[in-house]
C-alpha cells in the first residue's frame, strides 16, 4: 500500500477518534437545547467544574480552602484522605445534579416564557459564574486526573498493522476509551429516553411544552433531570480531555471545538452530535494532512467551521436536525 | 514643587487686570493649588512597581506563580530593608487575564498613579504597550518576551527585554543541538512546534537563518490557540521523524504537546521548550511520561538560595505572602522574584545615579539602562548563581542573551540544569535585531539615538 494512502488512514482513524470527543461536549449542548429550547453556553465550563470536582473528590482537597482560611486564619487544605475515583465519580454526579437544580431553582425558574435570547444570556452569566465559582472552590492549578484510564500508543495495534503493512499505526489508548465509553454513554441516553417513563416525558417536553404540561409532567423536574444528564455528560467529557491535559481552565474552552459539531449536526439530535462530531474529526484532521503543509498549518480550528457552514448552506437544520418550519 | 511655588505667584498677582488677565490668573492659581494637593497627597513617599497580573483565565496557573513571586521580592524589601533606599514599595496589582485589551487598560488605569516601570507578562501587551509608554516615557521590562528587536536601545528608549530574548533562546536551543551532535547538525530535522501567535512565530526567522548557516531542516508546526488538540501535528512528527523538537508554547498548549510526544515515545531529551514551556505546570500533569524533557532558563530552579531564608522570615512566616503561598520555589515563582530583583536593582541604581531617593519614571529608564548585575551583587542580594551577570548599555537593552538548559526529573520531580549558561550566536542575530528595530524606527519616524556618547 502507498505509503501516502497508510498515513491518510492513520489520520482518518485518530480523526474519528477526535470527532468522538468532540461529539461528547455537543452532546451536553443537544440535550439541554432539545429539552428546554435554551443554549446552554456554560456547557464547556461544566465540563471544566465537574472535571474540578472530581479530582477535588478523589485528592482530597477542601473545598473553599482559601476562602476558609482567609476567614478563619486556618491552614487547611486538605482532608488528608483520597476517595477511589468510582466513588468520587458518584460522588461528583450528586454535586452536578445539585448543580442542575441551584442552576433550575434559581435562574430558570424565574425566566419561564422568556425570550431564547435571554435564556442564552442567561447562559453566559452562568458560565463566567461557574468559572469564578470551580475557581474559588478548588484552586486555578493545573491537577493531574488519574482515574486509571491508560494512555499513549496502543501497540498492538502498531504491532498488528506493522506486521500487516510496514507502518505502525499510532491509536492512542485513550481515545479509544473514550469511544467506547461515549458508545456506551449514548446508548444509555436513548435507552432511557425510549424505554423509561421519565425519559418518554422528557421527550414529551422537547416535542411540546404546554401539552407535556397538560398530561400533568412536571416541567420542572424534567428540566432539573435534563440539565443533571448534561451535567454527567459533561463529567464524562472533562474527564476525558482532563486525562489529555490535565484539569486546568482552559478545559472550559473545548466548548469551541462543540460548535461546529452542533452546525453540522443540528442541536436536536443525539445521534447528529455524534455523526457531526466524527464528520467534523475526519473532515479537520484529513485538511490538516493534505492542505495544511501547502498553507502553512494551523487549519483545523477554521476548517471545522468551513465544514459546517458548507452543511449549514445545504441543510440549515443540520444534518440530523429538525425542520423548523413556521407559517404566519 | 508645590505649596512653596504658590507664595511668590499669589504676590505676584497684578491689581486691576484686565477681565482675560484675570482669569488667566485664576486658572494659574488654580492650576497651582491642584498641584500643591497633589504633590502633598501622598503622606510619604514611594516607589509604585506596577504588577500586570493574571491569577484567573486559562493562563492563571502561569500567571499566579509569577505574580507571587514578583510580590513576595517587593515584601522582602519593604520588611527587611524598608524599601529600597529607604523609600517603600507599593506594588500595584491589576488583573489582565492575558488579555491583551484588559492590560491596556490596566496600563491606562495605572499610570497615573506613578508607575516606574511595566512588565505586561504578554508579548501582546508589551506590542501594545511599546508606542503608548514611549510617548508616556514610562519604561517597559519585557524580561524574556515581547517585541525581541526592542534589544536595541537606540531605537527602543524605553523598552528593554534583557537578560534574554527569544531569538537568542532559538539559538541556543540549536547551539545546545550542536553541542550533543558533536558539532555537526547538517542534515538534521528538527520540527518548531509553535503556539500559532505573535509570541509563537517569534523564533522562526532566527531558525531560518540558522538553518542556512548549519544545514538543517526546519519543520514548522503551527498550533492554534488554545491547543488542547494536537493530533495533527504530532502524528505529522511521528511520520516525518525529526532529530529534535523545539516549542514555544504556553498554557495548555505545553501539557497537551508534553503528553503527546510521550504518546508517540518521542525521546524527551531531544524535545527542548522555551523557557515560556519549562514549569512544574508543563510536566507535571504528563507524570512519568515528561520524565527528560528539557527547556532553556533564564534563572536556576529550586530554593537552595539564601534569599528564601529572608523570605521565610521576613514574609512567609508574617504571613504575609502573596496569593495562596503555595507556589514558592516553583520555576515561574522564581521567575517572579527575578523580575522584581531586577525592577529593584533598576530603582537603586536610579537613585545612586540622580541622588534622589524618591525617583520618577524618567529616572527609572536611566537606572535600568545603567543596571550592571555582576556576581558578586547577586551574591550580597542572596541569589549567588541565580543567574548569569550581565549589563545594560544605551544601545544593548537586551541584556546577556545567556540562558542555560534544565531537564525535568519526573521522579524527584525536580528541574535541574544540565548545562552551563549559553551564549547566543550574536553574528546571527544581531544583524536581525538591527534589520527589524531599524524597520520599526523607519515606520514610527524615529531617529536613533546616537550612543557613542
Amino acid at each position: 500500500m502507498p505509503e501516502q494512502l497508510l498515513f491518510a488512514i492513520e489520520v482518518t482513524l485518530n480523526g474519528l477518534m477526535a470527532g468522538v470527543l468532540y461529539a461528547l461536549v455537543a452532546l451536553g449542548f443537544v440535550l439541554i437545547y432539545k429539552a428546554s429550547g435554551i443554549f446552554n453556553y456554560a456547557q464547556g465550563v461544566m465540563a471544566l467544574f465537574a472535571a474540578l470536582t472530581l479530582v477535588g473528590i478523589m485528592e482530597g482537597q477542601v473545598p473553599f480552602a482559601h476562602l476558609i482560611n482567609a476567614i478563619f486564619g486556618t491552614d487547611i487544605h486538605h482532608f488528608g484522605w483520597h476517595v477511589p475515583a468510582l466513588a468520587a465519580i458518584l460522588l461528583t454526579m450528586l454535586v452536578m445534579v445539585v448543580l442542575a437544580w441551584a442552576v433550575n431553582r434559581f435562574i430558570f425558574r424565574h425566566l419561564v416564557n422568556q425570550e431564547p435570547i435571554i435564556l442564552f444570556m442567561a447562559t453566559i452569566g452562568l458560565a463566567y459564574f461557574m468559572e469564578g465559582f470551580g475557581d474559588l472552590m478548588w484552586g486555578s492549578d493545573i491537577k493531574k486526573l488519574d482515574i486509571g484510564l491508560p494512555q499513549g500508543i496502543n501497540t498492538w495495534i502498531d504491532e498488528v498493522t506493522y506486521n500487516a503493512f510496514g507502518y505502525g499505526f499510532f491509536i492512542d489508548n485513550l481515545d479509544i476509551v473514550a469511544s467506547i465509553i461515549a458508545a456506551i454513554l449514548v446508548a444509555a441516553l436513548i435507552a432511557f429516553a425510549q424505554y423509561t417513563k421519565q425519559g418518554r416525558a422528557m421527550r414529551a417536553v422537547a416535542d411540546d411544552h404546554q401539552a407535556a404540561l397538560s398530561v400533568g409532567i412536571s416541567l420542572e423536574f424534567i428540566w432539573v433531570m435534563v440539565w443533571s444528564l448534561a451535567g454527567f455528560v459533561a463529567l464524562v467529557a472533562g474527564a476525558m480531555w482532563g486525562a489529555k491535559s490535565g484539569v486546568q481552565f482552559s478545559l472550559s474552552l473545548i466548548a469551541l471545538k462543540a460548535l461546529p459539531v452542533l452546525m453540522l449536526g443540528g442541536f436536536t439530535s443525539i445521534p447528529g452530535a455524534i455523526v457531526g462530531g466524527l464528520i467534523i474529526g475526519v473532515g479537520e484532521k484529513l485538511f490538516e494532512f493534505l492542505v495544511g503543509p501547502l498553507v502553512g498549518g494551523a487549519t483545523e480550528n477554521w476548517f471545522a467551521y468551513v465544514l459546517a457552514l458548507v452543511f449549514l448552506v445545504f441543510r440549515p437544520q443540520g444534518l440530523f436536525g429538525e425542520k423548523i418550519i413556521e407559517r404566519v | 514643587m508645590g505649596a512653596g511655588h504658590c507664595r511668590p505667584e499669589t504676590a505676584n498677582a497684578p491689581n486691576g487686570a484686565s477681565p482675560r488677565e484675570e482669569k488667566d490668573v485664576k486658572l494659574k492659581l488654580a492650576s497651582l493649588a491642584l498641584a500643591a494637593v497633589m504633590a502633598a497627597g501622598p503622606a510619604m513617599a514611594e516607589l509604585v512597581f506596577p504588577s500586570l497580573d493574571y491569577r484567573t483565565g486559562p493562563y492563571a496557573p502561569n500567571g499566579i506563580p509569577v505574580a507571587d513571586g514578583y510580590a513576595d521580592y517587593f515584601t522582602l524589601l519593604n520588611e527587611r530593608d524598608g524599601g529600597i533606599g529607604g523609600v517603600k514599595v507599593r506594588v500595584l496589582p491589576c488583573e489582565t487575564g492575558y488579555n491583551t485589551e484588559k492590560g491596556v487598560e490596566c496600563y491606562e488605569a495605572t499610570k497615573g498613579e506613578g508607575a516606574l516601570v511595566y512588565q505586561p507578562l504578554s508579548t501582546g501587551i508589551t506590542y501594545q504597550l511599546i508606542p503608548k509608554a514611549s510617548a508616556d516615557g514610562i519604561p517597559i521590562h519585557s524580561m524574556g518576551y515581547g517585541r525581541t528587536s526592542a534589544a536595541n536601545g537606540r531605537v527602543f528608549e524605553w523598552v528593554f527585554n534583557y537578560p534574554a530574548n527569544y531569538w537568542d533562546g532559538a539559538s541556543i536551543m540549536i547551539k545546545h543541538i550542536m553541542d550533543l551532535e558533536g558539532g555537526d547538525i547538517s542534515g538534521k530535522k528538527i520540527a518548531l512546534v509553535y503556539h500559532n501567535s505573535a509570541y509563537g512565530k517569534e523564533p522562526i526567522r532566527t531558525l531560518e537563518e540558522l538553518s542556512k548557516k548549519h544545514g538543517y531542516e526546519l519543520m514548522l508546526l503551527p498550533v492554534d490557540h488554545p491547543g488542547q488538540e494536537q493530533k495533527s501535528q504530532w502524528l505529522q512528527i511521528r511520520r516525518e521523524r525529526p532529530d529534535y523538537v523545539l516549542m514555544w508554547g504556553w498554557g495548555v498548549m505545553n501539557q497537551v504537546a508534553i503528553q503527546e510526544a510521550a504518546n508517540i515515545r518521542f525521546p524527551m531529551d531531544h524535545f527542548i521548550g522555551i523557557w515560556w514551556s519549562g514549569s512544574e505546570n508543563d510536566v507535571l500533569p504528563v507524570g512519568a511520561g515528561a520524565d527528560g524533557y528539557k527547556s532553556l532558563a533564564v534563572t536556576a530552579p529550586g530554593m537552595d538560595f539564601p534569599i528564601y531564608e529572608d523570605l521565610k522570615k521576613y514574609v512567609y512566616d508574617k504571613g504575609l505572602a502573596a496569593g495562596n503561598g503555595d507556589q514558592i520555589g516553583r520555576v515561574l515563582y522564581n521567575r517572579g522574584l527575578y523580575a522584581a530583583m531586577l525592577a529593584a536593582e533598576a530603582a537603586r541604581t536610579a537613585q545612586e545615579i540622580h541622588g534622589v531617593k524618591d525617583i520618577t519614571p524618567a529616572m527609572m529608564r536611566d537606572g535600568m539602562e545603567a543596571l550592571n548585575m555582576t556576581e558578586e551583587r547577586m551574591a550580597e542580594l542572596g541569589l549567588p548563581g541565580f543567574a548569569p551577570p550581565f549589563k545594560v548599555t544605551c544601545a544593548n537593552h537586551g541584556g546577556s542573551g545567556l540562558a542555560a538548559v534544565q531537564q525535568w526529573d519526573a521522579d524527584t520531580q525536580t528541574w535541574s540544569l544540565v548545562t552551563d549558561y549559553i551564549a547566543s550566536d550574536r553574528s546571527v542575530i544581531d544583524p536581525l535585531i538591527e534589520e527589524d528595530s531599524m524597520a520599526y524606527a523607519k515606520e514610527n519616524g524615529i531617529t536613533p539615538r546616537d550612543c557613542a556618547e
